[in-house]
């Protein structure tokens, strides 16, 4: 019998520490909507996302209400375009983007990711095109997710898609500069993306998936860093067992919604993500567990340590409470969504190589970091190009979301409203990096021996 | 199948008679319940059974929230699976 301590603590979990499931998203293959005619072929594709998820919000509400769990999101990711789009004679792939956009408003999904192409290794013409209608696509809808795979580890780094892709960054922004370059903030560049990542924006959905999946992220900066205040000034040694406790818990939450989503839309379980997502919410923060961990400000030294051992931690304790994890499982360190990142860079304390170097032992990589709109393309190129390198040495995923946001400069803040937060604008390198990028070609994957 | 019913607010008279007789007035069995002050607010917790319910539990939580507003205190149903997947192996 549970006791009451228990209960109020769960209660306590939710109500005063923001715990809650981030998504439950439903994997959806369109590979059966492939067609020559590029309008037939939209109309299989938005009738088939809205058979599929036609129940998905519903459901998603009606576990909410049932189990007193919040599930701040509830969204859909489709195969990568690219691929589906390829097989119609068309020059203009926008129409694709315009179709989910309309599948995803019918679903009352708020995002739909899988506007993407994979071209760590080469690019088809399908892979081109979408790629360049990319800054049109993302001005003219508004739930479309975005992204490109330039690297991984056994291929190496598509050298030209990252220089295309500095320039694709700078168009979205141009494209949606009256609203700060929003569209930044649906475009993700990654290396070593994975296929059941349920996290937007970056989410796809894989083709060596199934038909149609529930993949669920957790979620609970909140509950890590209530956790760790009552451990204040104890060895690293109780910090990770604390995290790893909490993450457990958290984690075994998410794996129950997750088969409970699964039955009631008879669409298999895929994954549980084990990500410790912050919000812009007070009290919802990876930077203040790190803070916590004894640190006067996140990005000051010994931030790296902190956020590795955090990361780890929440991997040992959450593969246990799960019967399936994936995704990007581990601590993102998004800016702008971030109340505790958000400070440490207006502090100036936080700068982007910092974070940089915290991508090498945290998920995902530099993300939602606001940057000055006169960056030059081969700059954002070069970003990407350090990040991608450091996802196919350490063999993880790493990506990159930067906001070059039109007409600012550092000092200035650029506002995206609800879960994508504010952020300041960083100082980036003013040295070029235009003669790296113009080479163009691959950088060869790394020998998997000789580790030093 | 059971669930959880929390009350937490200001102490005042009949609290527990009025989420008891909204619970069996829509069939809901108790089966346990437990109830202190702490840190000077009132805090219940019951066990019920709400497999012959007249409402589903969406319902019931609508319920339990209108009497909560009515008598300014906060009352919740959840289904006991969410804290058993917290603190039981």
């Amino acid at each position: 019998m549970l006791n009451q301590k228990e209960i109020l603590s769960t209660i306590e979990m939710i109500d005063q520490q923001h715990l809650d499931i981030r998504t439950i998203t439903m994997g959806i293959s369109l590979l059966s909507c492939c067609d020559p005619d590029p309008k037939r072929a939209c109309e299989k594709i938005y009738d088939k996302i809205t058979r599929y998820a036609e129940k998905l919000v519903k459901t998603g509400e009606d576990i909410e209400r049932e189990f007193g769990i919040p599930i701040v999101n509830k969204r859909i990711s489709v195969t990568p375009m690219a691929l589906v789009a390829g097989a119609s004679e068309t020059e203009d792939y926008v129409p694709f983007a315009l179709a989910l956009d309309r599948a995803a408003r019918t679903c009352g999904v708020n995002f739909i990711g899988g506007y993407s192409a994979l071209v760590q290794k080469g690019m088809t013409q399908a892979d081109e095109k979408l790629i360049r209608s990319i800054p049109e696509a993302l001005s003219r809808t508004e739930l479309v997710c975005s992204s490109v795979n330039v690297g991984s580890t056994r291929a190496g780094i598509n050298m030209d898609a990252v220089a295309l892709m500095g320039r694709i960054v700078k168009d979205t922004a141009a494209a949606t500069a009256d609203r700060d370059g929003l569209g930044c903030a649906k475009l993700v560049v990654f290396c070593n993306a994975v296929e059941d990542n349920p996290f937007m924006a970056g989410a796809f959905h894989g083709v060596g998936e199934a038909e149609k999946v529930i993949n669920v992220g957790v979620s609970g900066p909140g509950v890590v860093c209530t956790a760790l205040k009552a451990v204040r000034g104890q060895p690293f040694d109780v910090v990770a067992e604390t995290v790893k406790k909490t993450a457990f818990r958290v984690t075994r939450m998410g794996q129950l919604v997750a088969q409970e989503a699964s039955r009631r839309l008879d669409t298999p379980f895929g994954i549980v993500d084990l990500s410790l997502a912050p919000t812009p919410a007070v009290g919802d923060s990876v930077a203040r567990i790190l803070e916590e961990m004894g640190l006067e400000v996140c990005g000051t030294h010994g931030t790296t340590a902190a956020l590795a051992l955090l990361n780890d931690a929440v991997k040992k304790g959450g593969v246990m409470a799960s019967s399936s994890v994936g995704g990007l499982s581990g601590a993102f360190i998004p800016v702008s969504e971030d109340e505790g990142m958000i400070a440490a860079a207006e502090a100036g304390t936080l700068c982007l190589d910092k974070l940089e170097a915290m991508t090498c032992v945290c998920s995902v990589g530099l993300d939602m970091i606001a940057v000055p709109g006169d960056t030059p393309a081969e700059t954002i190129a070069a970003i990407i190009a350090d990040e991608a390198a450091i996802g196919m040495v350490n063999n993880k995923t790493t990506a990159v979301r930067l906001l070059p946001a039109p007409g600012k400069t550092v000092g200035d803040r650029i506002e995206m409203g609800g879960l994508l937060g504010s952020a300041p604008v960083m100082p980036v390198h003013g040295e070029s990096s235009a003669d790296f990028i113009a080479r163009g070609g691959r950088i060869p994957a790394p020998l998997h021996s000789l580790k030093n | 199948m059971n669930a959880i019913v929390t009350v937490v607010g200001q102490d005042k008279v009949g609290i527990i008679a009025a989420v008891c007789a909204l619970l069996a007035e829509h069939n809901v069995n108790i089966l346990d319940i437990s109830q202190t002050i702490l840190q000077g607010s009132f805090t219940m917790v019951m066990a019920v059974d709400v497999g012959a319910a007249k409402v589903s539990v969406g319902e019931l939580r609508d319920l339990l929230e209108q009497l909560g507003k009515k008598m300014e205190i906060s009352i919740r149903i959840q289904r006991e699976e969410i804290f058993n997947a917290m603190h039981r192996i």
